[in-house]
């Protein structure tokens, strides 16, 4: 990667932004600020806590559990067992859309569950409202599935979520109930809650329904969450390519797709940090190789097909994927010659998540458009050095509290899709199996990038790079275009998208080529302030005669 | 369909609560500490808490929210919160540097039993509160009550920590705001001028929720009740509270600690709320109603008389917040409209018993609040007794685009749509808001479904 020119020293940058702070917040923060050198990618703090008071991105382990890796899957009863804010909040706001196979096929995403709890339940104990909740729930709706969601009290008074469950699952016989103990206060961020959300998918859901499904190339499609109709465009590009999807974790997707998913013969890997979790373990108990793949970006998209037809070895699909590539390219380039003069040399800040402030850099990198500064919102050193940092990430007390499953391989079902020396052969052409090498190695040199930034970094950055877009959530939108700096919501996609895929692609561009280019950021002075204050200014009409 | 799985027959609930027609209190304490001039809100609780309220209130104002978090961990819900809050409270005025923290305990705190009045002390004795800078507090369990009851609580806490008696009355009348949005608080300030009453409103978030663009980003915007004027209130010669939920307890708190008498009216939504709180104030300032007052409602009248067929027997379903659904059921009366549906799930008696009394009218009226009090329910109710008009939050959206049912969005929170910050719903000209949405909402019903022949040109 080449070297940032032209733009302010980065060391004198970090030293402004923790200016302010108390010396031990300081010092804790300039760990997490980092000056970018693609080669040598020297360390992040990351997943640690936040100090307390700091105006901080981040959400709860409760939001990554429900919020993120269980809320889009459609035939769930998604009960939230808690008093009612919790439910409240995560009700339809991440945008995961669905598409029932029938317009009588289950779906619960449009409703909101919650046990509701009120101090009473508090005081002596929720479990018996839960299992009022859920037999109610039961007989509603008769679903497949339950799942009970814990909130921060429900841990503290000790509540048994797991138990619970057990018992009404014995009870029905025909609904899969199953709990998660993702109280808010677990870990520092919603990151605790993907991990949760993992080991209960996978011991209570993954390998149930041993049918294999028919198709030559099946895979999984992990870490993707249907945000804007994103798993609607890779499924259509699979399709077109021949790939076979077993199931999505969990965009568009349904319990019996994800009981189902152990047969597949590989995991791609979307969202590197809410769900390599999942590929690590049924690579442990199936046999299934991951590859990280990033559908983000065109370039990356047609990068990311033809890692999947290498893998799977086969002269058949990689004429395909060739094909539909070749299908597809005319109509992004038709789209970038048009927009790429416009938004060439302009400058980005990507601040959100746990991958996409990486993946969104493929799509700035097509528009010409350089990354001065990125950091995630809730990941860990992997997702920005790689994966080869792992050995050395110190477990601390906030991360040891989060169950790690021993998994081992399933004597019936383990069966490794590639043997050992297919594996070194694919890595010899250069293909990543099991590994992610992190955002920072594709970052300019002298570029920064910050972990959990706060809002006083925000607005700080903004102010020394000026960057022409920002990058980020709901609740930095507003403060950064009171700045005057257009925000687009990566979370939420300002109610767009979708942005995976070719189309994917195309609607970003126009998306981002609309909001820096947009005349409103120039109309923000009245025409009396330009000129100085109205008061003041003499008067300079002449009186016109004819 | 979009709730598929919603039937007809409605069976009693006790344990679940499906598509509730409520939130949780901090929620409502953040809201109203944005009120108060250079305040920073502080949830005492996970990370979680306050970045769902902070987005859900951008989301219904798009704008800037700011509150902070004192960010618990694991450790911090097993060996008390205190810690996290005094780190807190110095890390915020040393970075934000607000002229007031107002603080609000979670359902985590609470459960932990962390004493917010304990531990502001500690912070004042420990001399982390810089000269001239404060922190108050209120206690919001997220399992009693609602965001209302959060809401009333942050403002009893504003009130109580805040007034001091000096033994001189000021001449000035407290008004506390129900929970209304800016553009209500502008219109209450407003109204007041007309009048010639000098009053204090709190909290007040108009100039704050309701920013201008400007190319700055204010953290503090110029809005918000000062804490000058806050000190005042303890003088002032009585108070308003607009709305027995949300406002009465703050103006008890001011009776009792500084001998402020108080009256409670309904929040000025619609003809005969907006008449009562207009005879109130003028009264209670001992001045004439101006002409240009009168005039206001004499316009709205107008529209009420002119278009009285096109509300005449229409049956509408609600759900809500109670201080709005009070006066919002009785304006629909007063339109020879029929409230039949209305559900709230914030508890109180107070509800119950004043929509019996404002309902005498419909004996067929449904109406349910508190526990399981949710929108499932009101569906339910509507699948049986089909409406006209259906009148709540954005989430209503579901129900009305299953059903068919025309929809006027009202309240908190509403996501998808813009105005309810600038346009106000309170006093005459909210009340003529309100017709002209509930006007519009008929009346392109009938031009879009009309037969061509019967497809009208005046209406």
């Amino acid at each position: 990667m080449e070297e940032m020119k032209h733009y302010p020293d980065p060391a004198k940058v970090r030293e402004e932004l923790v200016g302010k702070y108390p010396a031990k917040v300081a010092k804790k923060r300039t760990k997490s600020i980092v000056i970018n050198d693609p080669e040598t990618r020297p360390e992040v703090q990351a997943n640690v806590r936040t100090v307390p008071g700091i105006i901080t991105q981040r959400g709860c382990s409760y939001a990554g559990c429900k919020g993120v890796v269980l809320g889009p899957t459609r035939d769930i009863v998604n009960i939230v067992h808690g008093p009612i804010g919790c439910s409240f909040y995560a009700w339809l706001t991440r945008r995961n859309q669905t598409r029932p196979e029938t317009p009588e096929h289950e779906n619960y995403i449009t409703y909101c569950f919650s046990t509701d709890m009120q101090e009473e339940n508090v005081v002596f104990g929720g479990e018996k409202k839960l299992k009022q909740a859920i037999q109610e729930a039961y007989d509603l709706f008769h679903p497949k599935s339950i799942a009970i969601f814990s909130t921060c009290p429900v841990g503290l008074i000790g509540d048994d979520v797991h138990a619970a469950s057990k018992e009404m699952r014995e009870k029905f016989g025909d609904c899969n109930v199953f709990g998660f103990s993702c109280e808010g206060y677990r870990g520092v961020s919603q990151s605790a809650g993907h991990h949760i959300a993992n080991n209960g998918v996978f011991k209570h859901i993954v390998g149930r329904n041993n049918t294999i499904k028919e198709g030559k190339f099946k895979l999984n499609l992990l870490g993707e969450y249907n945000i804007g109709g994103d798993a609607f465009e890779i499924e259509r590009i699979f399709e077109k390519a021949g790939l076979t999807l077993v199931a999505s974790f969990s965009g568009n997707s349904t319990v019996g797709q994800l009981e189902n998913s152990h047969t597949a013969d590989l995991n791609v890997i979307m969202c590197h940090r809410s769900i390599n979790y999942m590929g690590e373990m049924m690579e442990t108990k199936y046999g299934i190789p991951w590859m990280k793949v990033n559908f983000v970006g065109a370039e990356s998209t047609a990068k990311s097909l033809r890692k999947i037809a290498e893998y799977f070895d086969d002269e058949e699909l990689k004429a395909r994927v060739e094909a539909v590539i070749a299908e597809e390219m005319p109509k992004v380039k038709a789209v970038i010659d048009e927009i790429r003069p416009r938004t060439e040399g302009k400058t980005a800040m990507l601040f959100v998540g746990g991958s996409r402030a990486h993946h969104y850099q493929d799509l700035f990198t097509e528009l010409g458009m350089t990354t001065v500064a990125a950091g995630y919102e809730f990941a860990h050193r992997d997702d920005y050095e790689g994966r080869h940092v792992l050995p050395s990430i110190k477990v601390d007390a906030d991360s040891k509290n989060i169950e790690e499953l021993k998994i081992t391989a399933d004597p019936e079902l383990y069966q490794p899709r590639k043997t050992e020396a297919e594996l070194e052969a694919l890595k010899e052409k250069g293909l990543e199996i099991n590994g992610y090498e992190g955002m920072m190695k594709q970052m300019m040199k002298k570029s920064l990038v910050v972990d959990d930034v706060s809002h006083y970094e925000s607005e700080k950055l903004i102010e020394i790079y000026k960057p022409d877009i920002f990058c980020a959530g709901i609740k930095e939108k507003y403060v950064v275009q009171k700045m005057g700096v257009p925000l687009k919501q990566l979370h939420s996609y300002d109610y767009g998208g979708p942005y995976t895929g070719f189309i994917g692609a195309t609607n970003f561009y126009r998306d981002i080529d609309r909001m820096v280019n947009n005349p409103v950021w120039k109309l923000i002075k009245a025409p009396w302030e330009k000129a100085g204050n109205g008061k003041s200014t003499e008067l300079e009409a002449s009186y016109v005669t004819q | 369909m979009l709730l598929r799985h919603t039937p007809k027959e409605v069976k009693a609930r006790e344990g679940l609560t499906i598509n509730p027609a409520k939130t949780c209190q901090p929620i409502g304490a953040m809201y109203a500490a944005l009120g108060i001039h250079g305040c920073l809100p502080h949830s005492h609780g996970s990370q979680g808490c306050c970045s769902y309220h902070r987005s859900t209130l951008t989301r219904h104002y798009k704008e800037p929210v700011m509150a902070a978090t004192s960010s618990f961990t694991e450790g911090a819900s097993v060996f008390g919160g205190q810690a996290n809050l005094l780190q807190s409270i110095e890390t915020i005025f040393s970075v934000y540097d607000p002229d007031i923290i107002a603080v609000h305990s979670t359902c985590l705190s609470e459960t932990i039993g962390d004493d917010l009045q304990q531990i502001t002390k500690k912070a004042s004795d420990d001399g982390k509160i810089p000269e001239g800078k404060y922190v108050i507090y209120a206690s919001t369990p997220s399992f009693v009550g609602s965001h209302v009851t959060g809401y009333a609580n942050m403002v009893t806490g504003i009130a109580e920590q805040f007034a001091k008696s000096t033994g001189e009355q000021k001449d000035q009348i407290n008004i506390i705001a129900g929970w209304m949005e800016p553009s209500d608080m502008r219109e209450i300030k407003r109204l007041s001028k007309e009048l010639g009453v000098k009053i204090v409103l709190f909290p007040d978030t108009s100039d704050v929720l309701d920013a201008p663009q400007t190319g700055k980003h204010e953290f503090y915007p110029k809005g918000g009740t000062t804490i000058e004027e806050l000190i005042s209130v303890g003088d002032s010669k009585c108070s308003l509270a607009l709305g027995c939920i949300s406002a009465e307890p703050a103006a008890i708190a001011l009776d009792k600690r500084c001998k402020v008498p108080f009256e409670t009216v309904d929040m000025p939504i619609g003809l005969s709320a907006t008449d009562r709180f207009i005879m109130s104030l003028s009264k209670a300032a001992g001045v004439d109603v101006p002409d240009e007052i009168t005039d206001e409602r004499g316009r709205l009248i107008d529209v009420m008389t002119d278009m009285e067929q096109y509300f005449y027997g229409k049956k509408v379903a609600l759900f809500g917040d109670p201080d709005q659904l009070i006066p919002l059921t009785e304006f629909l009366l007063d339109l020879n409209m029929k409230p039949i549906h209305i559900v709230s799930g914030t508890p109180g008696q107070r509800f119950e018993k004043r929509m019996k009394e404002i309902l005498q009218r419909i004996p067929e009226a449904n109406f349910k609040n508190g526990l399981n009090a949710d929108m499932f329910l009101l569906h339910q109710w509507m699948k049986n007794e089909p409406v006209d008009l259906l009148i709540g939050n954005t989430y209503g959206k579901y129900i009305a685009r299953d059903e068919n049912t025309p929809f006027i969005r009202f309240g908190f929170p509403i996501l998808d749509r813009i105005g309810h910050s600038y346009f106000p719903n309170v006093g005459y000209a909210g009340s003529l808001r309100l017709i002209e949405k509930i006007l519009g909402a008929f009346m392109d019903r009938q031009d879009r479904e009309a037969p061509e022949e019967k497809f009208e040109l005046v209406m």
